[in-house]
């Protein structure tokens, strides 16, 4: 059993990193030394042994749960006191070790990566401390008000790492526009907490989950409290309608693509929602709601994914892709189905992110037009690139089959028409991972960056190849973990009533029916068809994707302009709309009504400041008047009204 | 009586002549700074073992040993301290008297801590007069001419307000025939409100000790010493000033008009009032003549007037609501601690700063988060918390001043506070601004030594923790506060 002290010191270790790193010992070490890499692996180290040991606690704890003490952080007058608590259950331990495990894989791989970055390794290992300190404090806290904090400093963090490399506007512009349209969602997260806040006198998770268990609290509340939260969830998780940010977020670097843009932020909406299920349980239509938005943004963004040019920007649709699929299986499933699948895509999401780092480090460029021929150079990221791809696309044994497998099964009993948007999901998620693989690993070398030589492309150091064999490794056997249940089992819920063992699940898988129908078995049979149409078009030339694009030329255009939701929100929501009509309006009430009123009072301020301070002479026969003048006017004043 | 619970006084006392003899020995004049710290260490010390739950009477009655009075001595102990760890470079520069200046400064804290635990008037005014006749020689320290002219200022309406203050007592015994705080209350109320009215000598006499201690803590009407001595007393001892004498004023005050004059209601809410228009007064007159100062010193100096403005809003809370007068005092306490570190850490940056570039001017600081990073970072902390943002300490203190009295109806005072504090950011801001955006004058580095700088950085530490983990101060503070809730 892990002592309590330590499950604090898993989410300070990394705030210790941060402030040695970003404080103490920048006067003494050059920026571009290499001493920041090792202080914040060395601490998230640490916090990552400490986390599997918390997992295993909680394992084997009873009810799967282990109290650690509050902290009473403040006392308002009218009796509410806020905590400064943690919870550990199965659902934190579980998120600890992602977190802590993918962000120590990060960490290590970027040693190598911002290798020679003319900015060097401070600003960037400070950032990420902060943001490994800041989703821990989110993952760990026990009450709103602190989740809501860590939650707004997650996004801070992605804020400054997207815009890491400021100079360029284009990672300025994607910063804000992430930045921006998280905000949107927050909004409605914070309204979801004082909705609840003004409802129920409480900021603390357990508590709200009790009344609302209790029925206290229900209603039209509970679902508003609830569709709020699941803004926030939206904003943070790119689903529809607030995908737009997360693409553009890849103008960060790679590493922090993998860690905080696939694996760990924006994996936080659905944490949420798992977080405060017992809310969306209670209220149909928020759950819905989520069901709905997570399954339309599944298939929604896999068709952007497919005519993605860039590498990063194909992972990038496909982690909005998977993160609705989350989304789904929490709505149709529960809490052990979306955290599951956040699980397993944690390991192989941010192993291809790495992977596609590990490309554009040795041809200097994201485009797959300009790559090819790569898995001769490049075995090792070629390898794991495609072990990725696999569990991605739901193959047998991988990670992903599990995962995948359990959400198509809740959502085929629950939502049958967004399980057949599921179903073409795998096909689409299939094919597009294959696309990416076969332009970039296979065919002929298309002349990468301006050298254009071949013979430049060069595998990648250990310091960035061990983490990608690492992830690959558990992104095959993660999934395991649910083969016979055992993961369900932890998260509370009883999903395979008959207890199979480990190979029996194992294989067990392709006789498995779900209402007579061998569904495991199909989703592996689309999935493999995915991948050879990908195989037929890209490889063998059967079919080109030329005469493809002409056939469905129209639609081809919508899908590859995003579905002209840039433009949209941009074009007729920002620059019409708001600054055309809104703004300039306000502008005009901003200049002459509250400029006006400001001027006007500050200055009479200051000139009032002027005047009265020349009473202030130095006399001091005047200073002793006006003490005598200042009892007899309060004795006057308290002789008539008092 | 036990000896021993007076032991933080004999301490310092013993300290205090103990310099002064060393000084006639000793070559190497840092040892007497030495001295002066472990002194204060040994009483700051002494007075944390004692703290307790029993509250002892001491000499008749005429001392109090009790969480609140020690709460105080520690908080005074703590700013000698931190004042005397400030004060190192600036008293190297004194050819002689190094030796006087450090037991002056003993002393007048050793008044000071009478001052928090006294209970009867006469004691009262032994330690009021204790603590200024010390200050008033260490504003004239440096003997030039602004500071002397200071000195004389600060020592002639410091007679008339004790001359005041006098008044106000003999008034009050002249009622009650009592001269011990418990005795005056159980006089008071065995009168009834119109033999009061028919006679408003009771009257009379608490709106004397008001102005007598509203000088003190720089109220306004009370408050035109201020900038002229702020401005020519040496830079340390107008930091201590400003932050130990107010907080002794405020003690006193607290212990009196609760003590003797928190019960019956009606004459609660009497002084009450008084100190809510007093405090509107201050934050105005504060604000807004700092606005205009040029002179940094100067522009503390009427800040400091405008802080003593809002900790009155607290005082005036608790006159309305004597009932829940504990929590009002706790926050009260909490705002000292809060005001103690953030005005020192800024003097005391101030103290490096103007040492080095030898002027007071707002205008030269400018570019100082070139020339002074760590200097000026720390003062940018301080003034920020002294406009109460968060995470700084002085956030903290205003919202629990301003929470409790909202609760006990003063709303209207509390939209006055706030809108000063809106005010007060324009000023603050200033230098904060001048210090990051503005041109340095030259780009050599401005140096500064250990001492201070550890003195900054206990400070700007103070105020971090304040102003994010406020419940560890909070809990003192009402434990405290606690002791005459009777």
């Amino acid at each position: 059993m892990i002592p309590y002290q330590l499950v604090w010191l898993i989410m300070l270790l990394p705030l210790f990193s941060f402030i040695v790193n970003g404080l103490i010992v920048r006067p003494f070490i050059k920026p571009k030394s290499r001493v920041y890499g090792y202080i914040t692996v060395g601490a998230i180290g640490v916090s990552a042994v400490l986390s599997i040991w918390a997992l295993f606690s909680v394992m084997s704890a009873s009810h799967h749960e282990i109290p650690v003490p509050d902290v009473t952080w403040m006392v308002l007058e009218n009796g509410v006191t806020i905590h400064l608590g943690l919870i550990l259950d199965s659902l934190t331990a579980v998120m600890l070790v992602v977190v802590t495990v993918v962000s120590l894989m990060v960490q290590i791989y970027s040693l190598g990566y911002m290798h020679g970055d003319e900015a060097g390794y401070y600003r960037y290992y400070t950032w990420m401390s902060l943001f490994t300190f800041s989703m821990l404090g989110l993952v760990l806290s026990d009450n709103l008000l602190f989740t809501f904090v860590f939650w707004e400093m997650v996004g801070l963090c992605s804020y400054l790492l997207i815009g890491f490399w400021f100079h360029r506007k284009s990672a300025a512009d994607a910063a804000k526009k992430a930045f921006i349209v998280t905000r949107i969602g927050d909004f409605g997260f914070l309204a979801a907490i004082l909705i609840l806040f003004f409802n129920t006198g409480t900021f603390d998770i357990a508590a709200l989950h009790g009344l609302v268990i209790a029925g206290t609290l229900g209603g039209t509340v509970l679902m508003w409290a609830a569709i709020g939260i699941f803004a926030g969830a939206v904003g943070k998780s790119a689903q529809f309608p607030l995908h737009v940010w997360l693409p553009d977020a890849m103008e960060g670097p790679t590493p922090v693509s993998a860690l905080i843009h696939a694996a760990t932020m924006v994996a936080a909406g659905v944490f949420l929602v798992a977080r405060m299920f017992p809310l969306f349980e209670y209220s149909t239509a928020a759950l819905t709601t989520v069901a709905i938005i997570g399954g339309f943004t599944a298939i929604f963004a896999a068709t952007m994914g497919l005519v993605m040019n860039d590498i990063k920007r194909v992972l990038a649709y496909s982690t909005v892709s998977q993160l609705g699929y989350m989304m789904l299986g929490l709505a149709t499933g529960g809490v052990a189905v979306g955290i599951f699948h956040l699980f397993t895509h944690a390991f192989f999401k941010a192993l291809l992110f790495l992977g596609s780092g590990s490309v554009s480090h040795s041809t200097g460029t994201f485009d797959m037009r300009l790559m090819g021929g790569l898995r001769k150079t490049m075995p090792w990221t070629y390898a794991t690139f495609l072990i990725g791809s696999l569990s991605l696309a739901g193959i047998w044994p991988l990670a992903g089959f599990w995962s995948k497998d359990e959400i198509l099964i809740s959502s085929l009993a629950n939502q049958p028409v967004l399980f057949w948007l599921a179903m073409i999901t795998v096909f689409l998620t299939a094919f597009y991972m294959f696309r990416a693989i076969f332009m970039t690993f296979h065919g002929e070398y298309r002349g990468g960056d301006e050298s254009g030589d071949y013979k430049h492309t060069h595998e990648s150091p250990l310091v960035m190849v061990g983490p990608l064999v690492l992830l690959a490794i558990l992104a095959v056997i993660a999934g395991w973990w649910n083969v016979a249940g055992g993961f369900n089992e932890v998260m509370g819920a009883h999903g395979h009533e008959e207890t199979r063992g480990f190979f029996g699940g194992l294989f067990g898988a392709f006789t498995h029916t779900v209402q007579g129908v061998p569904l495991p078995l199909i989703s592996l049979l689309v999935g493999l068809f995915g991948i050879f149409s990908a195989y037929t078009i890209y490889i063998k030339k059967w079919i080109t994707a030329e005469s493809l694009g002409r056939v469905f030329g129209p639609l081809y255009t919508l899908v590859s302009r995003k579905y002209f939701f840039d433009e949209l929100y941009e074009n007729i929501i920002v620059k019409l709309a708001l600054m055309k009509g809104l703004f300039t309006g306000f502008t005009l009430f901003d200049s002459k009504g509250i400029d006006g009123t400001v001027d006007g009072v500050s200055d009479v301020v200051i000139s009032g400041g002027q005047a009265i301070r020349h009473a202030q002479t130095g006399q001091l026969q005047l200073y002793g008047l006006f003490i005598g003048i200042g009892v007899v006017i309060i004795s006057l004043c308290v002789y008539f009204f008092g | 009586m036990n000896l021993e619970l007076f032991i933080p006084e004999i301490t310092l006392a013993v300290f205090a002549i103990l310099v002064i003899l060393l000084d006639l020995f000793v070559r190497d004049k840092s040892w007497l700074r030495l001295v002066s710290l472990s002194g204060l260490v040994i009483a700051g010390g002494v007075t944390v073992a004692m703290w307790g739950d029993d509250s002892t009477a001491i000499f008749n009655n005429m001392l109090a040993v009790d969480n609140f009075a020690l709460f105080f001595k520690l908080l005074f102990a703590g700013i000698a301290f931190l004042v005397i760890l400030a004060s190192t470079d600036y008293v190297a520069k004194f050819a002689r008297f190094q030796g006087e200046y450090y037991a002056l400064i003993l002393l007048s804290t050793l008044g000071m801590m009478l001052m928090a635990a006294t209970t009867d008037l006469i004691s009262l005014f032994v330690a009021l007069e204790l603590t200024s006749i010390s200050l008033y020689v260490l504003v004239g320290f440096l003997k030039d001419r602004k500071s002397t002219e200071a000195s004389l200022k600060y020592l002639l309406l410091g007679a008339i307000a004790s001359a005041v203050l006098l008044y106000g007592m003999a008034l009050v015994f002249g009622s009650t025939g009592q001269t011990q705080l418990g005795a005056i209350a159980q006089a008071i109320q065995s009168m009834s409100l119109e033999s009061v009215l028919d006679s408003p000598a009771l009257l009379m006499g608490i709106v004397l000790l008001i102005a007598g201690f509203g000088f003190k803590i720089a109220a306004v009407p009370f408050q035109m010493w201020v900038p002229d001595v702020y401005e020519g007393a040496p830079t340390p001892v107008t930091a201590y000033l400003s932050v130990a004498s107010k907080a002794a004023g405020f003690a006193i005050i607290l212990r009196v008009f609760f003590s003797a004059f928190g019960i019956p209601e009606w004459l609660s809410m009497n002084w009450g009032m008084i100190f809510a228009a007093l405090a509107v007064i201050s934050m105005i007159i504060g604000n807004v003549i700092a606005i205009p100062q040029t002179n940094i010193k100067r522009m503390l100096g009427y800040s400091s007037i405008a802080q003593a403005g809002y900790l009155m809003v607290g005082l005036a809370a608790i006159g309305f609501a004597p009932a829940i007068a504990t929590q009002g005092q706790s926050t009260i306490l909490f705002f000292l601690a809060s005001y103690a570190l953030t005005n020192l850490g800024a003097f005391i940056a101030v103290i490096a700063i103007s040492n080095k570039i030898n002027s007071d001017d707002i205008a030269d600081y400018a570019g100082m988060g070139k020339r002074a990073p760590v200097m000026a970072l720390a003062l940018t902390l301080c003034l920020i918390s002294l406009i109460g943002m968060p995470p700084a300490a002085g956030f903290m203190a205003k919202f629990y001043i301003f929470s409790t009295a909202v609760q006990n109806d003063l709303l209207w005072l509390v939209v006055i506070a706030v809108l000063n504090s809106v005010i007060s950011a324009y000023y603050y801001l200033r230098v904060v601004k001048v210090m990051w955006y503005g041109q340095p004058a030259s780009g050599e580095k401005v140096p500064s030594s250990g001492a201070p700088r550890l003195a900054l950085f206990l400070c700007c530490l103070g105020v971090l923790v304040l102003g994010i983990i406020p419940g560890l101060v909070m809990r003192l503070a009402e434990l405290a506060g606690k002791m005459f809730a009777f």
